[in-house]
């Protein structure tokens, strides 16, 4: 269960093993992390991570938090820069918490990642065909209109709901609310 | 009480206030020795004295609000220095909960970042069931801390008690203790091809009771071995192959072959910024093993080549087996143990002698190594005094010496003695005080003599609170700031005025005499050593600087 890194050479070849030989992997990975973390469902076990987080030093970019198929079990999936956290040191330190059950860090080739965004920006009636337009290119619905507002949402990938952003930005963004990300791993695994 | 008792709890510190009352009725009845301290701090460190001393888990009570948040510090502490320890804290009822009732407070929240586990009652049911999965997590895998909260309310009830058949079970919680075996395999063929290798060792190798097993290994090559101010003991200062403590107050001979090593095999130690100091001039040459229990620990400070994760009691055999397998040949450390030993030559720890009867403090632990044969279990409190118990006791066996390192607490010193010695009230328990920590739980000495707890206090008294102070003189160019201690309290009256006996020493002739003296005497005494007051505790590496670059 605890993810050993260090040196991965075979025993057995070359007799002895050399030391000017053994290197240790780099601690950092350079690309975003989705870590999806299986907790026990007991109170305070979000303040428990939480804390971890802010105590380490270690930023948190998403969080979502929500059930599992087991009522026991919640799941917590959170992303974070691995440009700037050693994320095994991150994942080795979760694992110190006792209400944590498993931690998974989805390999981006493997993963389905989901995000919900709501929009709500102003409509005058000139610009209100542009935004339906927009609206459609990314699939996304318009759920709410009133007089001077429109309010659409958006699903997908973090980067889409970035992108659909900054379309929608020069047209008068009111206000915006994000899920944070959530995934799970493809079909065969 | 009765989960305790399944526990095999035999000694409870602790005070009793509102919110715990309906438990501490409950011990009226109980077959349990309940010793009622004076400030919970000290309930919690003796705790921890009585946890580092045997091994066992250490138990203290404290009531809500004020009763509780007085046991942080110790809390804090024997997280920082991995003590199993298992703290019991009242609650205001469930009702009152969130309202900022009458000594309301959320200690589960506030020890949140220094506790390996904490649980909150919610059901009186729970009660037993915390406390048996506390019993397991406190002292297995990386020891700590845990937290029980307990509402008044719920203490109050009555529940059936069904004694535990089976053991606790945790799924989020399992250490692994075997250590890999390729991992053990590709440790054993690094180390048969090293030149230049050093056993780093500390607290972990203590807390796995793994002393015989070090030696082991040790022998299995006459390693050379160094240790953090944690694992002093696990392997004999009396050895060949001993270096001395390594790291900011280390010997010279155990910085320099840290600093010259090509392989550093380091075993239940943690890469504390004490003995790394500046991490990129760290032990320049050398490649990693590291083996410890904690995961997290790998990689933590310095990247590891080789990590091996287990229970150093088990992995340490399976690592001497396999190196003996391997029949290197021991000349290849010829050279090297030749330049250890013209370190060791060259660099003895020193200091100049005391004239007319001047105490210095590294003769007083000198003498009272003489004094107690060199096998009392020694508490110390924080500062030079300690640093130089340290480097001048030459502790033989583990669990003889006990003291805060991580956190660095003064004021630990004597209520650890005291449960020290009701962990062990068979040996000599010593408490090696400062006199700016003493005073910060002197009162521990009222608990002393009422539960009839002889320790006896060694107070190396220089008026100062010196480490500090040493610090202002060497880099604040001696201006110095609030470190004087003046001549308040009269140690040895106030001892009396405790009902202990209080003497005081300012003649070096006198010392082991008195010292001797002081051991024989029946029940607690404090024992006021007038030592040089502005002594230097070297060699040091100072902050952020490199081994080789070493004062003093
Ligand atoms: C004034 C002052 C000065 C100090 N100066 C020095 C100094 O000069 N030199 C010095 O060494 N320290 C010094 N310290 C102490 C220092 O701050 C650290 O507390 C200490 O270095 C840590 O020791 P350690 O690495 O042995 O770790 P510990 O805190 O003892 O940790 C034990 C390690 O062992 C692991 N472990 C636990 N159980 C097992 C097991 N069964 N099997 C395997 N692994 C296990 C744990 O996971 C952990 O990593 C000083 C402290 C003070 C207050
Ligand atoms: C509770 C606490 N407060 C402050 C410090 C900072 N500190 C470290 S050593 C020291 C001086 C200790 O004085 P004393 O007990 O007399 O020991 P000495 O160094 O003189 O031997 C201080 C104030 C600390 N470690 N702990
Ligand atoms: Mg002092």
């Amino acid at each position: 269960m605890c993810s050993v890194v260090g040196v991965m050479m075979e025993a057995g070849t070359p007799e002895l093993v050399k030391l000017e030989e053994l290197r240790v992997p780099g601690q950092l990975s350079g690309r975003k992390h989705i870590l999806s973390i299986l907790v026990e469902n007991k109170p305070g076990v979000l303040a428990r991570i939480a804390g971890l987080f802010a105590r380490r030093g270690f930023n948190i970019d998403t969080l979502a938090v929500g059930p599992t198929d087991d009522p026991d079990i919640s799941r917590v999936t959170l992303t974070l820069d691995g440009a700037v956290h050693p994320i095994g040191q991150v994942t080795k330190q979760l694992h110190k918490l006792i209400n944590v059950l498993k931690i998974r860090d989805m390999e981006p080739e493997e993963t389905v990642a989901r995000e919900m965004a709501m929009f709500k920006v102003s409509s005058a009636v000139e610009n209100r065909a542009e935004i339906i337009q927009f609206a459609e290119i990314f699939r996304a619905k318009i759920i709410d209109v009133s007089r001077r507002t429109m309010t659409i949402e958006v699903t997908g990938s973090a980067e889409k709901i970035e992108a659909f952003e900054r379309m929608i930005r020069p047209h008068g963004l009111i206000e915006m609310v994000r899920t944070g990300e959530i995934a799970i791993v493809r079909g065969s695994a | 009480m009765e989960s305790l008792k399944a526990e095999g709890v035999e000694h409870i510190f602790g005070i009793p206030g509102g919110a715990n009352l309906p438990t501490y009725d409950a011990l009226v009845d109980a077959q349990l020795r309940h010793i009622q301290v004076r400030h919970e701090q000290g309930g919690g460190h003796a705790a921890e004295g009585y946890a580092k001393a045997s091994g066992r888990v250490g138990v203290a009570f404290a009531t809500s609000g004020p009763g509780a948040t007085n046991l942080v510090t110790a809390i804090a502490d024997a997280m920082m220095d991995s003590v199993p320890t298992v703290f019991v804290t009242g609650q205001v009822r469930t009702e009152l909960i969130g309202t900022d009732g009458f000594q309301e407070a959320d200690i589960l929240g506030a020890t949140l970042p220094f506790v390996k586990h904490s649980f909150q009652a919610t059901d009186p049911r729970q009660i037993p069931e915390y406390v048996h999965e506390a019993f397991h997590i406190a002292p297995t895998g990386r020891p700590g801390p845990v937290l029980i909260d307990i509402p008044q309310d719920l203490s109050r009830a009555e529940i059936e008690y069904a004694p535990r058949t089976e053991p606790v079970d945790l799924a989020g919680y399992k250490p692994s203790t075997g250590g890999n075996v390729k991992q053990i395999r590709i440790a054993a063929k690094a180390l048969a091809n090293a030149r230049r290798p050093v056993l780093y060792t500390g607290g972990g190798v203590v807390n796995a009771n793994a002393s015989e097993e070090l030696r082991e290994l040790a022998g299995a090559d006459r390693f050379p071995v160094t240790s953090t101010v944690m694992g002093l003991g696990a392997f004999p200062a009396s050895h060949q192959q001993w270096l001395g403590m390594l790291g900011m107050h280390g010997t010279r001979a155990a910085n320099y072959a840290m600093d010259e090593a090509d392989l550093i095999v380091a075993i239940g130690a943690r890469f504390d910024d004490r003995i790394t100091g500046k991490l990129s001039e760290f032990a320049p040459a050398a490649k990693f093993i590291h083996i410890d229990i904690d995961p997290a620990e790998i990689s933590k400070n310095i990247p590891v080549h080789i990590p091996i994760v287990g229970d150093a009691k088990q992995v340490l055999p399976k690592l001497t087996r396999e190196y003996r397998a391997l029949q290197t040949d021991p000349s290849r450390l010829d050279a090297w143990r030749k330049q250890i030993h013209a370190w060791q030559e060259e660099y003895p720890l020193h200091y100049e002698p005391g004239e007319d009867g001047e105490i210095k403090p590294q003769f007083m632990i000198e003498a009272m190594h003489r004094a107690t044969e060199g096998d009392a279990i020694v508490t110390s409190d924080v500062g030079q005094h300690q640093m130089w118990a340290a480097q001048y006791y030459g502790f033989d066996r583990p669990r003889r010496w006990i003291n805060s390192g991580g956190l660095g607490t003064m004021g630990f010193g004597l209520p650890a003695a005291m449960g020290a010695k009701i962990a062990c009230p068979g040996e000599a328990v010593v408490c090696l005080a400062g006199d700016g920590s003493l005073i910060m739980n002197c009162q521990e000495l009222a608990t002393c003599v009422n539960e009839e707890i002889p320790v006896k206090v060694f107070l190396m008294n220089n008026g100062y609170m010196g480490m500090v102070r040493q610090w202002q003189e060497l880099f604040w160019d001696r201006r110095y700031s609030a470190v004087e201690m003046g001549p308040s309290p009269d140690w040895v009256k106030l001892a009396e005025a405790f009902g202990a006996t209080g003497m005081r020493c300012e003649d070096a002739a006198d010392l082991e005499e008195m010292m001797a003296k002081a051991l024989e005497t029946d029940g607690p005494v404090l024992l006021d050593v007038r030592v040089s007051p502005e002594e230097n505790c070297f060699p040091m590496i100072p902050a952020g600087a490199a081994a080789r670059d070493m004062v003093g």
